[in-house]
């Protein structure tokens, strides 16, 4: 009977049981089987369901599909093990790529937190210059973050040619719209009293940014830049499938012509890369908070 | 100082105010010894990154122009009656392909619903699996979270590119690759809300008589809920944005024609589909945000 309660013992039970007529007759609504809410709830499940249904049809998820394409995969999984790149000239190229993986992801996030600083206290209610500079810093920024970092390294390999140059380019456009709405987030969220305090001193705007803002949100600020380094490395990995440099087109080269043991290298070092850069980061903000 | 003896307020003796100005003095010094420290190893740092990504400044002041002047030439049309005019002039002719276009937007949502769907599915499962308060065994956690980890640490365009070769262009490895990433994006995020429950629910179940499913459904599910919907939802925004470039790779979705209007130079085709993605994204934003703003409500 797994999923129901079991049954108490039998005193506490039968007080219970005697209880129930007057709890029926004093709230009647709540030992209803169906109200209006869980009708709704009930609908809205159906309606999932629906669309799920709709789009594994839509999609073509077969069964067969599944199964032959499983078969593949298990095939694979057999050639993938062990891991090995295949000769030393491979993994010097590889590890030239994984630090231009980290080269590209490090200046895309700080420059990016660079402009988005300004651009933030722009999109924040309580540093900004007018309501109108607010409502269009905070559309241009959505506008940006719309766009996925790889479409950005597309546009970039086209303006300044292939390499790791335009994935530094994409990954600081793209995160200035992410950082941009994060940090005018937490700049809003600042605590009104020292601001109050430098305005009553006689500060100008400037000062009440600079001395009653800043500070409180500058830590928290650089957390956030710290945690988006750590998504940008796993998001520099992939843009050098469209050309913008970094492990991405090694990766992408040696899957396409079924390389598999080298495949099953660049993973594990890639993951050994994220969580080495995860671990580091993360003792980074723990003294920033701390 | 003088404005505070004018103001009537008793000042320290000289002797024994001295050391603590020396010490104020002293820790803003070293406060800014501090900061410019860090100042310097980021800014060596960069110039070490800039090399090893060959940042030519240069490149970029020469052909900067070309930013705005891609922008440019991505807004103005081509080709019809009205050549050479900003696009939204003749939106019949920027949008010729719009039915076409909304069908593969629809097919690039329908992708990061199943997607974010399934993958929520499993990782509701493994969640709880991997919560520390929820399941005893050690080893259990450990395999699950390890398994978690590695699902969610591969970008799911790797898993598209893989699932491409074994399971043929189109969709279906698109809908695979999100629903495995979103596995184990949602798995950690889940075993932490679980981890975070108030336990008195779970021992009054336990001390009922219920077993582990039993008490998963009556004690734990109904706290976590509001949370793990709001996740969910938090990913499906991403997942739409992921779905519209897994095209590149030829999984299906908008990404297929963005990726060949850039390539093959259809400059406007390129404005149109971003003007799309952009438009769905922000819709999408706003909707899960609504969502997810009356959820927290309900909970609170």
């Amino acid at each position: 009977m797994s999923g129901t309660l079991a049954p108490l013992p039998h005193p506490v039970r039968a007080a219970a049981l005697a209880r129930l007529p007057a709890l029926q007759g004093t709230y009647p609504a709540a030992f209803r089987v169906m109200n209006s809410t869980r009708l709704g709830v009930f609908l809205l499940w159906l309606a999932g369901t629906a669309l799920l249904f709709l789009g594994l049809w839509r999609l073509g998820v077969e069964p067969s599909r599944l199964a032959t394409g499983l078969g593949q995969m298990w095939h694979f999984l057999g050639l993938m093990l062990p891991p090995d790149p295949g000769s030393w000239a491979n993994v010097r190229s590889i590890l030239h790529a994984l630090a231009e993986t980290l080269a590209i992801a490090f200046l895309g996030t700080f420059g990016a937190a660079l402009v988005a600083l300004p651009v933030g206290l722009l999109a924040a209610r309580n540093a900004t210059i007018h309501g109108i500079v607010r409502f269009l810093s905070r559309r241009v920024l959505d506008g940006i973050r719309g766009v996925d970092a790889l479409i950005w390294a597309l546009i970039w390999v086209g303006i300044v040619g292939l390499g790791p140059f335009a994935g530094v380019l994409a990954i600081f456009t793209s995160d200035i719209g992410t950082l941009g709405k994060v940090f005018s987030e937490a700049i809003e969220a600042a605590d009104r009293r020292p601001q109050e305090g430098v305005v009553a001193a006689g500060g100008s705007g400037v000062a009440r940014i600079r001395f009653g803002i800043l500070p409180e949100v500058v830590p928290v600020l650089a957390g956030q830049v710290l945690y988006f380094f750590e998504s940008n490395v796993r998001s520099s990995t992939i843009i050098g499938i469209v050309g913008a440099g970094g492990i991405g087109l090694h990766l992408a080269e040696m899957i396409r012509t079924l390389e598999w043991p080298t495949v099953s290298f660049i993973i594990l070092l890639i993951l050994v890369m994220v969580a080495v850069i995860d671990l580091v980061s993360g003792r980074l903000r723990q003294r920033l908070m701390g | 100082m003088s404005g505070a003896a004018a103001a009537g307020l008793p000042l320290l003796p000289a002797a024994r105010l001295a050391p603590l100005l020396a010490a104020v003095a002293a820790e803003k010094a070293a406060a800014r010894r501090r900061f410019w420290l860090s100042a310097g190893v980021l800014l060596a740092l960069a110039l070490l990154a800039g090399w090893v990504a060959q940042v030519d400044a240069g490149r970029l002041l020469t052909h900067g122009d070309r930013f705005f002047g891609y922008f440019a030439r991505l807004l103005t049309l081509e080709a019809g009656d009205r050549a050479g005019q900003w696009v939204w002039q003749d939106p019949g002719e920027w949008l010729w392909g719009l039915r076409h276009w909304l069908a593969l937007l629809g097919d690039t949502l329908l992708m990061a619903y199943v997607g974010t769907l399934l993958g929520a599915t499993g990782g509701f499962l493994f969640g709880l699996l991997s919560a520390a308060n929820i399941t005893r065994s050690a080893a259990l956690r450990w395999v699950v979270k390890r398994v978690l980890e590695f699902c969610r640490t591969v970008p799911d365009v790797v898993f598209a590119l893989i699932f491409v070769i074994a399971f043929g262009l189109g969709p279906l490895p698109g809908v695979l690759a999100i629903a495995i990433h979103t596995f184990g994006a949602l798995g950690k995020q889940f075993s932490e809300i679980v981890e975070n429950i108030d336990l008195k629910p779970v021992e009054g179940a336990v001390a009922a008589g219920a077993d582990w499913p039993a008490m998963a459904r009556f004690a734990v599910v109904p706290q976590v809920l509001p949370g793990f919907l709001a996740y969910g939802l938090l990913r499906f925004e991403v997942n739409v944005r992921g779905a519209a470039v897994l095209g590149f790779v030829g999984a299906g979705g908008i990404g297929q024609d963005l990726i060949e209007a850039i390539r093959k130079f259809y400059y406007n085709d390129v404005a149109a589909l971003l003007l799309l993605i952009i438009l769905t994204v922000v819709l999408i934003d706003t909707g899960t945000s609504i969502l997810r703003r009356k959820l927290m409500e309900e909970r609170a």
